[in-house]
C-alpha cells in the first residue's frame, strides 16, 4: 500500500496549484464572477493546453489515461481558488457519461473537441419535484420518425448558458421514479424548442431553467441503451460527487488558512484572539474536520472505480456525508471567528462558506447520503 | 400556577389582534410574509400607527409615557405582532436609547427626544462597535475632545444598522484618553446631519446592504448633547446592552420561522410525497420545535418573576446564545428543505413590485440569503462566546 502521489501526479498537483495562483488571487476571481459568462476563455483554453480536461480519459479516447486520482488532485486545487470554469459539469458529468455510454461516432465527435476546449457541456437531470432522485424524472421523450421528441422541465442546469451541448436525462417509458425507462439525449444547445432561462447562482457559478418543448433529435442523440440509462447517469454523478468532494477539501483548507491566519492576526483585549481557549478548541476542531474530509475523498477516489457497484456506491456517499458535515462545521465556524467580517461580502471566507454550503446541496445533501449509505450498508 | 390567560389578558389580545388588522397596511403585511425587503418608509408607516396607539414604546413604564404593559401584556404584544407578520420593530430608539435617555438624561434631554421616539418621527441609529472595537468594545478608539461649548468628534463606527436611514445617532465616545478603558467613555447624541459624518454601505454576504460604517471628521456637538456624566457613559452602555438582551432571543419571530418551515416541507416533493413525511427531516423539525418551546418557557420563566418584582436572574442570560442558535437552526433547515432550488441566486426578487418570475416555488430563493445573512446572530449584540463567558463569569462565579 501507498497513499502518495507519483512524481507525475506531484507536477499536476503544482501546475494546479501555480494556476491557481496565478489566476485566481481573490479579486481576480471577484472579476470572473462578474463577467457575462461568469468564466474566462483563456482560463478554459489554459486548462485544455495543460493536458487537465483530457487526464482523466484513456488514450483511446484521446485522453491521457489518467483516473480519479487525477481529477481529484486539480479538483481540490479549484476548491482552493473557487475557481469558476465549467470542469466538472463539462470534463466529469458530460465527458464521463460520454466516454462510459457513447457509441464511437459520439467519442469522435464528442471527447477530442472537449479535450482541446472547443466543446462544453451540461448535464440536464433535476426537476421540479426531483429532490435528489436521480430516476425521479418526468420530462418525456417519445417516438417521431426515427428519433425523438423532447418536452418537459429541467432546472439548476449548471453550464447550460455556455454548453454546446445538454446531455438530457428523459423518460422514454415507465412511470414516475422508475429506474428503469430513462434515456439520456445529446441535443444542441442552440435546437428548436429550448427555452432557457439564466441566472447566477448563489455561489456565482451560471445555471439554467430550460424548457424543451417539442424538441426534436434524431436516434443518433441517443446516449447509451434506450431505457436504460439510470446505471450510467448514478455512476457519473458518483463520479462527480467524488469531484465536488475534492473541491470541498481544497475550499475547507482555504478558509481554515483564513481563519487561523485572522485569530493570529486580530486583537482584542490586548491579545491576539487566537489565545482564548474557546477559539483554540474549535480552530483544532476545524483542522479535524478538514483532515476527515480529505481521508474520505481519497478513500472515494480509490474506489470509485471499482468493480462492485456497493463498493463504489458506498465510497461516493461515505465521502459526501462526511464533506457535508465537515463543510458546514469549517464554514459556520470561519463565519463565526471572523466575528461581522465573515458575514461580509468583502472577505474571501463568505464566498467559501457559500461554495461549501451549495456542495452540500448538490446531488444530495449530508441528510440524503446518510440515508443511501445506511441502506447500502445494512443490505450487506 | 396558571397557563392560562386571565379573562383581561384574553381581552387585550383581542384588542391587539384587532389594531394591528386595522392598522398595518397591506402592502407592509405582504412584504413581510413574502419575505421582501422593507423600506424607510414601511417601518415609519406602521411605527407612526404603533406610536398614535401609545404602544411603539411598548415596553417603556407609564411614567415617561409608556403603556406600562405587564409582562404578559409584552409577550402577548409581540407574539400577535410577529402572527399578523408586522415589521419588527426597530430598536435604536425604542428599546435601547429611549430608556437610557429617561433613566440617566436630564429633564431638558427628556423632553426634547423621548417624544419623537415615542411617535417615530425620528430615525435612530447606533455607534458602539468600532473596526478595533467588537468583543472588546470598552477599547474603543472614537474621541470627542471638549472645545468651548461644543466636542469635536474624530474616530469611526461600524457594524451601524441602518444608518443610512437615520436622523440621529447615539455613539460611546473617548473623552479621557488617560483614564482606564471604561472610565473613560462618554455616551453622546449626534444629528446625523452635522457636516463631517460620512456613510459608507457594508455589502453582506447575501448581497444586501443593512450595516454601513460611519465617519466623523472633526463633528461639532454640543456639549449638552451629553447622556449623563461625562466619562461615565460605560454606565450607560452597560444597562443598554442588559435591556439589548432582553428581546434578542426572538422567539415570536422563531415561532413564525417553524410554521413556515412546515409549510414548506409540505409544498416540497421527496420521492412523490410531501417532504414533511420523510421521517428524518420530521425529526429534525420536531427537534427544532422543541428547541423552540422551551427557549418560549423560559422566557415566560423570566416574564412571570419580573410580574412579581424579581430582577431577571441566570436563566436570561442564555437567551440569547440559543435564540439566536435557534434562528441559524430554522434556516439551515429551511434551506435544506428547498433543495437545489436554494442555488439560484435572484437579489432583484427581494424588492416589491419586481417584474422578475421566481425559479421554481417563491419561497426558494430566501432560503440561501438568510441562511448566510442568519450567521450574524451569534456574532451580533456580543457573540455568544462573549454571552458564554459572562454566564460563566457572572452567573457561575468561575
Amino acid at each position: 500500500m501507498d497513499l502518495s502521489l507519483s512524481d507525475e501526479q506531484k507536477q499536476l498537483q503544482d501546475a494546479a496549484e501555480r494556476f491557481v495562483r496565478d489566476k485566481y488571487a481573490f479579486e481576480n476571481r471577484r472579476k470572473i464572477a462578474a463577467t457575462e459568462k461568469g468564466w474566462l476563455t483563456e482560463n478554459w483554453a489554459q486548462m485544455a493546453e495543460l493536458g487537465w480536461l483530457g487526464m482523466a480519459f484513456s488514450e483511446e479516447d484521446g485522453g491521457y489515461g489518467g483516473g480519479p486520482i487525477e481529477t481529484m488532485i486539480v479538483m481540490e486545487q479549484f476548491g482552493k481558488g473557487l475557481v469558476l470554469e465549467p470542469f466538472l459539469p463539462t470534463v466529469v458529468l458530460g465527458g464521463g457519461m460520454i466516454a462510459k455510454a457513447g457509441s464511437k461516432a459520439q467519442k469522435e465527435a464528442l471527447l477530442p473537441p472537449m479535450i482541446e476546449g472547443k466543446k462544453q457541456f451540461a448535464f440536464a437531470w433535476l426537476e421540479r419535484q426531483s429532490r435528489y432522485n436521480l430516476a425521479d424524472v418526468s420530462l418525456k421523450a417519445t417516438k417521431e420518425g426515427n428519433g425523438w421528441s423532447l418536452s418537459g422541465h429541467k432546472g439548476v442546469v449548471y453550464n447550460a448558458p455556455s454548453a454546446d451541448h445538454i446531455i438530457v436525462l428523459a423518460r422514454t417509458s415507465g412511470s414516475a421514479r422508475e429506474e428503469k425507462g430513462l434515456t439520456l439525449f445529446v441535443v444542441d444547445a442552440k435546437a428548436k424548442g429550448i427555452t432557457r432561462r439564466d441566472y447566477p447562482t448563489q455561489d456565482a457559478l451560471r445555471a439554467s431553467e430550460l424548457t424543451f418543448d417539442k424538441v426534436s433529435v434524431g436516434a443518433d442523440a441517443v446516449l447509451g441503451k434506450v431505457d436504460d440509462a439510470f446505471g450510467v447517469v448514478e455512476d457519473a454523478v458518483d463520479h462527480a460527487i467524488v469531484a465536488l468532494c475534492a473541491e470541498a477539501t481544497g475550499c475547507m483548507d482555504a478558509i481554515n488558512a483564513a481563519t487561523l491566519e485572522y485569530i493570529k492576526t486580530r486583537k482584542q483585549f490586548g491579545v491576539p484572539i487566537g489565545k482564548f481557549q474557546v477559539l483554540q478548541h474549535r480552530m483544532v476542531d476545524c483542522f479535524t474536520n478538514a483532515q476527515e474530509a480529505r481521508s474520505m475523498t481519497l478513500m472515494a477516489s480509490l474506489k470509485i472505480d471499482d468493480k462492485d457497484s456497493v463498493v463504489r456506491r458506498k465510497a461516493a456517499s461515505g465521502a459526501k456525508v462526511q464533506i457535508g458535515k465537515s463543510g458546514k462545521f469549517c464554514g459556520q465556524s470561519a463565519v463565526q471567528m471572523h466575528g461581522g467580517m465573515g458575514v461580509t461580502d468583502e472577505l474571501s471566507v463568505s464566498h467559501y462558506f457559500k461554495r461549501l454550503t451549495m456542495i452540500d446541496l448538490m446531488f444530495g445533501n449530508q441528510q440524503h447520503h446518510l440515508t443511501r449509505y445506511s441502506n447500502l450498508a445494512m443490505a450487506a | 400556577m396558571d397557563l392560562a390567560f386571565t379573562p383581561e389578558e384574553q381581552k387585550f389580545s383581542d384588542e391587539v389582534r384587532a389594531f394591528v388588522r386595522a392598522n398595518l397596511a397591506t402592502d407592509i403585511r405582504d412584504k413581510v410574509k413574502n419575505g421582501k425587503h422593507l423600506i424607510r418608509d414601511d417601518y415609519m408607516r406602521w411605527q407612526q400607527a404603533l406610536g398614535k396607539q401609545g404602544w411603539l414604546v411598548y415596553t417603556w413604564p407609564k411614567k415617561h409615557g409608556g403603556p406600562g404593559f405587564t409582562p404578559a401584556e409584552r409577550y402577548i404584544f409581540e407574539n400577535i405582532c410577529a402572527e399578523e407578520y408586522a415589521p419588527g420593530i426597530i430598536p435604536f430608539g425604542t428599546k435601547m436609547v429611549g430608556p437610557v435617555i429617561y433613566t440617566f438624561g436630564n429633564d431638558e434631554q427628556k423632553a426634547k427626544y423621548l417624544e419623537p421616539i415615542r411617535k417615530s418621527t425620528v430615525w435612530w441609529c447606533q455607534g458602539y462597535s468600532e473596526p478595533g472595537s467588537g468583543s472588546d468594545l470598552a477599547s474603543l478608539r472614537t474621541k470627542a475632545e471638549k472645545q468651548g461649548d461644543h466636542y469635536i468628534v474624530n474616530g469611526s463606527k461600524t457594524w451601524n444598522t441602518m444608518g443610512h436611514w437615520a436622523d440621529w445617532i447615539f455613539c460611546l465616545v473617548r473623552t479621557d484618553p488617560k483614564a482606564k478603558p471604561q472610565e473613560g467613555i462618554s455616551f453622546l447624541l449626534i444629528d446625523m446631519k452635522t457636516p463631517g459624518i460620512t456613510v459608507k454601505p457594508i455589502i453582506m454576504a447575501d448581497g444586501g446592504h443593512e450595516v454601513n460604517e460611519v465617519f466623523f471628521d472633526n463633528v461639532k456637538v454640543p456639549l449638552t448633547n451629553l447622556i449623563g456624566k461625562e466619562n461615565e457613559g460605560w454606565t450607560c452602555a452597560k444597562f443598554l446592552l442588559a435591556n439589548e438582551r432582553l428581546g434578542i432571543a426572538a422567539v415570536p419571530q422563531s415561532k413564525r420561522g417553524v410554521a413556515a418551515l412546515k409549510d414548506i416541507a409540505r409544498a416540497e416533493q421527496d420521492n412523490g410525497k410531501p417532504l414533511i413525511e420523510n421521517q428524518s427531516f420530521a425529526e429534525k423539525i420536531a427537534d427544532l420545535e422543541i428547541q423552540v418551546t422551551a427557549l418560549e418557557y423560559t422566557e415566560l420563566r423570566v416574564l412571570s418573576s419580573m410580574a412579581h418584582g424579581g430582577q431577571p436572574g441566570p436563566e436570561v442570560s442564555g437567551l440569547k446564545v440559543r435564540g439566536s442558535e435557534i434562528q441559524q437552526r430554522i434556516t439551515e433547515l429551511t434551506m435544506e428543505a428547498v433543495g437545489e432550488y436554494a442555488a439560484p441566486y435572484l437579489p432583484g426578487l427581494l424588492w416589491q413590485g419586481s417584474n422578475e418570475e421566481p425559479v421554481g416555488p417563491a419561497y426558494a430563493h430566501l432560503a440561501a440569503p438568510r441562511y448566510f445573512n442568519t450567521r450574524k446572530t451569534t456574532i451580533y449584540g456580543g457573540s455568544n462566546e462573549i454571552q458564554k463567558g459572562i454566564i460563566s463569569k457572572m452567573v457561575l462565579g468561575l
